[in-house]
């Protein structure tokens, strides 16, 4: 657990399952960057000799274990989708060629770093108040940088991890019938699309038409330049389809799709699918969940 | 202000690629193209140039063929470009590639600043910019979406999931670039003419004074992802109630929620 003030999420790690928690608290730690962390984390190897490190797949940890794997002289597996273990050897599965090719492959130097997919395995229960020994590191000074500056642009949203995700596309900014602007319309489509994730439990996805409208932040964004995502239900509202798109959502378990035109490619990659107006079917299909989830 | 774009070439994003029965990755007569991703780094990487002067040189390992992306990025308005090209380097991974770029840095004369993209559309691992910075030992900053240099140093904006970060670092200093430095320019007609007839120095492992660095990371066996049954049920009904109903009634029965 690196970082500055990290008690609790050291506890928690106990909670789901850790039975050691190494703790690097250190303010030089507080704010992300690349070299320090990758520093600390190559010393920590070097010392306790891991056979594997796992990460999550994101941003950072693509440079982070990128870079430690240079440190130890090893190599890195990212954004695996499934991983077998046969005594120490660790095979993984990895989507190569935006998903439209399956790698197998192997790590054979020590430690293996792997970074695993959001929701590549359910996550373990967490039992509260689990406990287990805590050791204490340091950090190694390493800054090559400084922050100068930070705006979160929506902390809560975390496409990445979510059971639900409903999405828009360009087509929220589109209901000549309300009278208003392409954002003012296309805030309105969102507001619905928000109604639905929030009764599912979900979070809000978005195309790039969308993002690029200025309709949602990036954070949003589900392709091929935005995040890979695999829900176990991923309802398109007004997206076309397009392959940049589908690469980025095509592992969902249940794909549903609305969408006026009934020749859009989303439909190839649907289980199901309504022909028609998301101002309309959105908020119809949020009232007859509610009522039949008792919500 | 010398500036180094790192660029690999990639079949397009079109492209049906799979797996033949022998085992070999193929896209058919599908075209290769600079990784999407590169025109960025490219775009970035000439915008410094404009500002602050100096020369962009593109950098590519690769096989012969490879020199079209180069070309493509010449054609942007890159002034040279240089390819790696040694039959050792098949099997190389990640960590390797990065060794052997950084070599090649260094035989370019280094840099003040290194581009590349965020990452490639057939590997997609993102980790070659990092691991080249890490082999250099120069600052990494990744997700760049802005950039000012400023008498020695550089001040970014990185794009991350769930923020923008300003990020300031001496140079030398390698980046890795995304969408919001803008849309990437079209090769011009005169870049273009300069393209097809620039020399385009092809180095081997050799030249670069160095062997096949070993791989730790090894392809074991690649397929095609199963098929997904994918006929779409086009639920209908008198009113988009009754529709709504339906389609609720097959979530659910799908037992996911
Ligand atoms: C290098 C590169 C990277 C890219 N990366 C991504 C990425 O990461 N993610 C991504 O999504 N895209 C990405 N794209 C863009 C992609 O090619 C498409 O342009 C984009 O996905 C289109 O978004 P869209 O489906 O929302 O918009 P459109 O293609 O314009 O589709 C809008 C759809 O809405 C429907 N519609 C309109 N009004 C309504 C209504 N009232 N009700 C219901 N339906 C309606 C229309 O029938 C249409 O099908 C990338 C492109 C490139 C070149």
């Amino acid at each position: 657990m690196l970082g500055a003030g990290v008690d609790a999420a050291a506890q928690a790690a106990f909670e789901y399952g850790a039975d050691e928690v190494i703790v690097v608290d250190d303010a030089s730690l507080a704010d992300y960057r690349a070299e320090p962390f990758a520093s600390t984390l190559s010393a920590l190897a070097s010392s306790s000799t891991p056979d594997l490190i796992l990460f999550p797949t994101t941003a950072r940890t693509r440079e982070l274990s990128a870079m430690c794997a240079v440190d130890l002289n090893s190599g890195v597996l990212t954004d695996v989708s499934a991983l077998s273990v046969d005594g120490d050897k660790v095979t993984v599965t990895r989507p190569i060629y935006e998903g439209k090719v399956l790698e197998k492959a192997v790590c054979e130097a020590r430690p293996q770093l792997i970074t695993l997919r959001g929701r590549a395995f359910p996550k373990p229960a967490r039992e509260s108040g689990r406990a287990g020994a805590l050791t204490k590191a340091e950090a190694k000074a390493d800054a090559k940088s400084t922050v100068e500056g930070y705006s979160a642009t929506e902390a809560a949203v975390n496409i990445g991890d979510a059971a639900v995700i409903v999405s828009g596309g360009r087509g929220v900014s589109n209901n000549p019938a309300l009278g208003l602007d392409e954002k003012a319309t296309a805030q309105k489509g969102f507001e619905l699309i928000g109604e639905l994730a929030s009764l599912l439990g979900g979070a809000v996805g978005a195309s790039r038409a969308a993002v690029d409208g200025g309709y949602i932040t990036y954070a949003h964004q589900v392709g091929q330049t935005g995040k890979v995502v695999a829900p176990d239900l991923y309802i398109a509202c007004g997206i076309s389809g397009a392959i940049q798109h589908l690469v980025g959502m095509r592992n969902a378990k249940l794909i549903v799709a609305i969408n006026k035109d009934a020749e859009a490619p989303i439909f190839t990659q649907a289980r199901y699918g309504v022909v028609g107006d998301l101002f309309v079917f959105v908020p119809a299909l949020t009232a007859a969940l509610r009522k039949r989830l008792g919500k | 202000m010398k500036i180094i774009a790192c660029i690999k070439q990639v079949p397009d994003s079109e492209a049906k690629v799979k797996v033949t029965e022998n085992g070999q990755v193929t896209w058919g007569d599908a075209p290769l193209v600079i990784n999407p991703f590169d025109e960025y780094a490219v775009e970035g990487a000439l915008q410094q140039k404009e500002a602050n002067g100096g020369t962009v040189t593109a950098l590519c390992i690769g096989p012969e063929s490879a020199r079209e992306a180069l070309k493509h990025a010449l054609a942007m308005g890159a002034d040279e470009a240089v390819l790696v090209s040694d039959p050792a380097l098949n099997d190389i991974d990640s960590v390797g590639a990065a060794r052997v770029l950084a070599a090649a840095i260094v035989k370019i004369g280094g840099a003040d600043m290194v581009m590349f993209g965020r990452q490639t559309l057939d590997n997609g691992a993102g980790v070659t910019p990092p691991q080249t910075a890490r082999v250099l030992g120069w600052p990494m900053l990744g997700w760049v979406g802005q950039i000012k240099v400023d008498a020695g140093s550089v001040t970014v904006e990185r794009v991350l999931e769930e923020g923008r970060q300003t990020v300031k670092a001496n140079l030398p200093a390698v980046l890795s670039i995304v969408q919001s430095i803008g849309e990437p320019r079209y090769p011009s007609f005169m870049g273009i003419r300069k393209a097809s007839k620039a020399e385009i120095p092809v180095w081997s492992l050799g030249d670069l004074g160095m062997s096949a660095p070993a791989a730790a990371v090894k392809r074991i066996e690649i397929s095609n992802p199963p098929v997904r049954e994918t006929v779409c049920e086009i639920i209908t009904g008198e009113t988009p109630e009754a529709i709504a109903d339906a389609l609720a009634e097959k979530i659910l029965a799908e037992k996911i929620l």
